[in-house]
């Protein structure tokens, strides 16, 4: 860790190696491009397609018909929209678990870092323990509690948990260290502001990459968790999306079975959209901010 | 139903907090009258009466089911009875549903009014006294309404404990343009059944005569079939034997498709178990009455090819058992039990609803008047080109065998099912050590959780 | 890493100090109350739980240690324990591997079009893995699948689900998952290795491979424990893939197929709430006694 700048370098590339583009590397790279976009080409790919034309048709290729639209459409009306409202939920856990998540680390992560106060050492222990501690471990007891307080089957028993991020606290603390300089806490304390003042004018600006990243990992843990909703949830108009294409996926069991593969796909399609968005958009905050958490252990 | 629901959940979070403020209301207002139709919790002291006066009255009930009829036939109930409502929530099919059941019995409450359990989970929640036994509202005199499989299910332990919904009598489904294509004959006998999984597989290496990679519904109804009682309960006295007659006659009969690698392995119920029920490569299936609606709705591929023959047998003389089914239950958590029996009365034993379920395909009726009726027996769907697939699935009704049991636990057993006996399929090698080792660890777990467990 | 950043200013007055001081309580303190309800609080609750057994039949005793003992002899558990150690020392040193591989492809300045490869190989990690579950379920498949068309055009016989395949591919469904997370991970850390030292050793002549090895590698070794540290974590968890696969391969996975399946079927499906507990803390406590070992020997080595 000592004598790294933490400043990320635009390096162009020019100044210290020759700038000759490699092809092999290139093709190595294409190789891994390869395998990480397939599984989901096959996924728009089927997603045109009707259930029929799931089952007799190649998997990479298009089908007889092109229903695209009739699948979303279909997707979101089958069973009185039941996967709007899953959408819906969804938005809900992620705009309040991860946000909340988010402002909970940040706060925590920038006390830590830049303030002095007794029993730091042992706050900052318990944060890092608490990483390790296994979230799926910590489930069923999690359930059993939550049923004792009558939170089970209430959006609450899916938002609670994901308030707490200790890796976010830990990303957070280690990008305050560098990002926010105590000369200027000092300063502005000599100037009168309160604490929490600076942190809303000063710092948080100062912290955005850093926060914005952790926000987005908020969100990616949020949006894709399946476990605890699996359990806390029983009725269906309080699921995420998730849980609810899952529900879809089962249903293709049993007495009365009623496949809807065709669904299946197109709403696994329309459930990754959104997040690959907002990663693509926040492409430029969250690399620096991945810059500083990942120099640190 | 979903604005109701989300404020049964937002009320569910305030619950908490009141909770000591309304035990402290029901001490003191429980000896207040007008409250007709709200039997006490566990009580037991309903009468017939009430279940009337109950659906008269009104309120509002919760039905647990993954039912595709399900919608239609509460919209008609609700039509009926202006003044129920019934909140239709469909919490997962099967074990998804049977596991938030067991949550919300643990937890005290969040159960339903009326819930869909299959007859293999009855009697896991009759046992757990999670439901309520329905003779005191007179339904035993309801005994003559529904074929003796199905009736005999939803009696544990000499109570009432659901009314059936659907029943699966099993029957020999077979892809028949296949079986033309290569000269085979419909086996009556299970011999003939094996010389037809012979031949065809000999004729065409990509097709078999069925699948089966290991499914715990499958087997204990073929071992009812072949006359087996592994299982047999007496209140906590259970003894289970997974090797007695009945049993080595149907494994000494499948282990020869088995060991003769004469099954396809292509799970049950999955995206290329369709595709090879549609392409031929899978010209069987020996399952409930229930699959009509099931290959109609969800292989169009095979429309016209499929038929329907009466279950092979060992000897030539008649004999089944029941595959599949789901009875409706009323769980004790509920806070008008006269309601929910109400409810539950009209869904499974008034001809409007039956119609509607089975107009819907999702299952066979399990109510003799409706199995026996001319509209029934006489339909004659093109899937199965032309064929009365009706008259033989109610024949099919008739010979199952009596005194069939689940295990107070069988859920259970079930998820267990492919470490043990699931193992064997991927050997391809004789059952019967499998069924060994799921005994003994059905034994280990029943003798864990209290129960008497003995061999034999 | 535990070192101070903030050093305390002595020469303040008190009061100050003690402004400060309140001041980050009142930062962490929103934090801390959380970890304690929804993290220690449920550590706690299961401890308590382990110490007990229920039984459908009896009611509830206290067994002190008991389901501990139990645990020790369970040759489910430990099956389920070995399966995903044997997952994380095959899958998560090839994924890692794979990952730096990209990310020193992506640091050499020598690819064309770095923007493009760096977010085509990191979308996997934005899908679900419920929703990466069920993608390559669909694919595995060997009559429709991808699976049957690739069998079927070279004449192999892939069975992707069969019991001897299965691991293999869970892990490569968790390697496609998190390979272009690992790998951005690791060139954020080779973004901000100073231009200095590329000057130095262009200086002395270096070779590509040597700035690898002397410059990059010593670098990224930060954030290399970080990924071994939650590739143990996220192995040991391991439930998603295989509980969703499950239904398309019911005797390939077993009901303890991992610990975590393990103590999910034995609390849902057996109702043994109390030995579903044991088997959390348990694995908890192994999760970790082995992260905290990495992360120790990770830096030791670092700061010799």
């Amino acid at each position: 860790m000592s004598g790294v700048t933490m400043r990320p370098h635009r390096r162009s590339g020019s100044h210290h190696v020759r700038p000759r583009r490699n092809l092999v590397l290139t093709i190595v790279m294409a190789l891994f491009v390869v395998y990480s976009l397939v599984p989901l080409i096959w996924l728009v790919i089927n997603s045109t397609k009707t259930q029929a034309d799931l089952f007799t048709t190649f998997g990479l290729g298009f089908g007889k018909h092109f229903v695209l639209f009739s699948n979303i459409a279909q997707t979101f009306t089958y069973k009185d929209g039941i996967f709007l409202h899953w959408l819906l939920n969804t938005l809900l856990y992620v705009v309040v678990g991860a946000g909340g998540a988010t402002l909970l680390a940040t706060l925590g992560g920038y006390g830590l870092a830049k303030y002095a106060f007794p029993g730091r050492r042992a706050v900052f222990g318990v944060v890092i323990g608490a990483i390790a501690v296994p979230g799926t471990a910590l489930a069923v007891p999690t359930f059993l509690m939550f049923s004792k307080l009558g939170l089970t089957n209430t959006p609450w028993a899916v938002i609670l948990p994901s308030l707490i991020s200790p890796f976010g606290l830990y990303l957070i603390w280690t990008y305050a260290i560098d990002a926010v300089p105590i000369e200027l806490l000092e300063a502005a304390r000599v100037d009168g502001a309160s604490e929490l003042r600076t942190f809303f004018t000063i710092s948080l600006r100062l912290l955005t990459p850093g926060i914005v990243t952790v926000l987005l990992f908020a969100i990616v843990a949020t949006w894709n968790n399946y476990f605890l909703p699996l359990i806390m949830l029983s009725d269906p108009t309080w699921y995420p999306l998730t849980v609810g294409l899952s529900q879809w996926s089962a249903q293709a069991t049993g007495v009365a079975a009623q496949p809807i593969y065709n669904l299946v796909i197109t709403g696994s399609l329309i459930t990754i959209i959104p997040i690959v968005v907002a990663f693509l958009f926040l492409q430029r905050y969250w690399q620096s901010g991945l810059a500083a958490g990942s120099v640190k252990a | 139903m979903n604005h109701s629901t989300r404020w049964t959940a937002l009320r569910r979070v305030a619950s908490v907090a009141v909770a000591g403020a309304v035990v402290a209301a029901a001490l003191v207002g429980c000896s207040s009258s007008g409250n007709s139709g709200s039997s006490g919790a566990g009580a037991g002291g309903g009468k017939p009466a009430d279940v009337e006066a109950a659906l008269k009255k009104g309120g509002e009930i919760t039905y647990w089911t993954w039912t595709p009829a399900a919608k239609a036939q509460v919209a008609a109930f609700e039509k009926v009875y202006p003044k129920v409502k019934v909140n239709l929530v469909n919490a997962g099919t099967n074990t998804t549903e049977y596991t938030k059941l067991q949550n919300a019995v643990k937890a005290g409450k969040g159960a339903p009014d009326v819930a869909q359990v299959e007859y293999y989970a009855v009697p896991q929640f009759a046992l757990g006294d999670s439901l309520v036994d329905l003779s005191q509202f007179g339904f035993d005199s309801l005994k003559s309404d529904y074929s003796s499989g199905p009736w005999s299910n939803v009696n544990v332990q000499g109570k009432v404990m659901g009314l059936p919904q659907d029943s699966g009598p099993m029957a020999l489904f077979y892809n028949k343009t296949e079986f033309d294509k290569y000269g085979i004959a419909v086996p009556k006998t299970w011999d003939e059944y094996i010389a037809a999984a012979k031949k065809l597989h000999a004729a065409n290496p990509n097709a078999y005569i069925t699948s089966d990679s290991g499914d715990p519904g499958f087997i204990t109804s073929m071992i009812w079939q072949a006359g087996g009682q592994p299982f047999k309960v007496d209140g906590t006295k259970v003894s289970i034997n997974l090797q007695d007659d009945g049993t080595k006659k149907f494994t000494a009969m499948w282990n020869q498709l088995v060991e003769g690698k004469l099954l396809s392995q292509v799970p049950g119920w999955s995206d290329d178990w369709y595709k090879a029920l549609g392409n031929g490569d899978v010209a069987t299936l020996i399952t409930g009455a229930w699959m009509p609606g099931v290959l109609e709705s969800s292989v169009p591929q095979g429309s016209g090819q499929w038929a329907v023959a009466p279950i092979p047998t060992y000897d030539g003389t008649p004999v089944n058992a029941e595959n599949g089914g789901s009875a409706e239950v009323v769980m004790k958590q509920s806070k008008n039990q006269a309601l929910a029996a109400g409810f539950l009365k009209w869904l499974n034993d008034s001809e409007q609803s039956v119609n509607i379920f089975i107009g819907s395909g999702g299952g066979f009726p399990s109510t003799t008047k409706d199995q026996n009726s001319d509209n029934f027996l006489n339909q004659a769907p093109a899937y199965f080109g032309g064929q009365k697939i009706n008259q033989v699935l109610v024949d099919g009704a008739k010979p199952v065998v009596e005194g069939w049991q689940y295990l107070p636990f069988e859920v259970y057993a079930n998820s267990i099912f492919g470490d043990t006996v699931g193992q064997a399929y991927t050997k391809s090698s004789s059952l019967d050590p499998g069924l060994v080792a799921w005994q003994k660890a059905l034994v280990d777990y029943g003798n864990q959780q209290g129960f008497k467990v003995t061999v034999g | 890493m535990s070192q101070v950043t903030a050093p305390p200013v002595r020469r303040r007055r008190s009061a100050l100090q003690r402004r400060v001081s309140l001041a980050g309580i009142g930062f962490v303190t929103p934090f801390m109350i959380g970890l304690a309800l929804l993290i220690i609080a449920p550590i706690v609750y299961a401890i308590y739980l382990s110490l007990f057994r229920t039984q459908l039949i009896g009611g509830t005793a206290f067994v002190g240690f008991g389901n501990y003992a139990t645990l020790l002899q369970d040759a489910k558990f430990w099956a389920s324990f070995l399966r995903v150690l044997l997952f994380l020392v095959v899958q998560v040193p090839i994924m890692l591997v794979l990952s730096l591989i990209a990310a020193l492809a992506l640091d050499s300045a020598r690819l064309h079009g770095v923007g493009f490869f760096r977010i085509a190989i990191f979308l996997p990690y934005a899908v679900p893995g419920v929703v990466a579950a069920l993608l390559w379920g669909f694919i595995y498949g060997n009559q429709f699948g991808l699976t049957a068309w690739v069998n079927s055009a070279f004449g192999w016989h892939l069975a992707p689900l069969a019991p001897s395949w299965i691991l293999g591919s869970i892990g490569n469904i968790v390697t496609w998952e998190f390979m272009g997370y690992n790998m951005l991970i690791f060139y954020s850390a080779l973004r901000v290795i100073g231009t200095e030292l590329y000057e130095a050793a262009e200086i002395d002549g270096a070779g590509a491979w040597r700035i690898i090895f002397n410059i990059k590698m010593p670098a990224l070794r930060g954030s290399i424990v970080i990924a071994v540290i939650f590739s143990i974590i996220g192995s040991f968890q391991l439930f998603n893939e295989p509980n969703l696969l499950q239904s398309l391969a019911p005797n390939s996975i077993t009901s303890y197929f991992t610990p975590n399946m393990y103590a999910y079927n034995l609390s849902f499906a057996g109702q043994q709430f109390n030995y579903s507990a044991t088997v959390a803390i348990v694995m908890g406590i192994i999760t970790g006694v082995i992260s905290y070992i990495v992360q120790v020997r990770g830096t030791r080595a670092e700061n010799r």
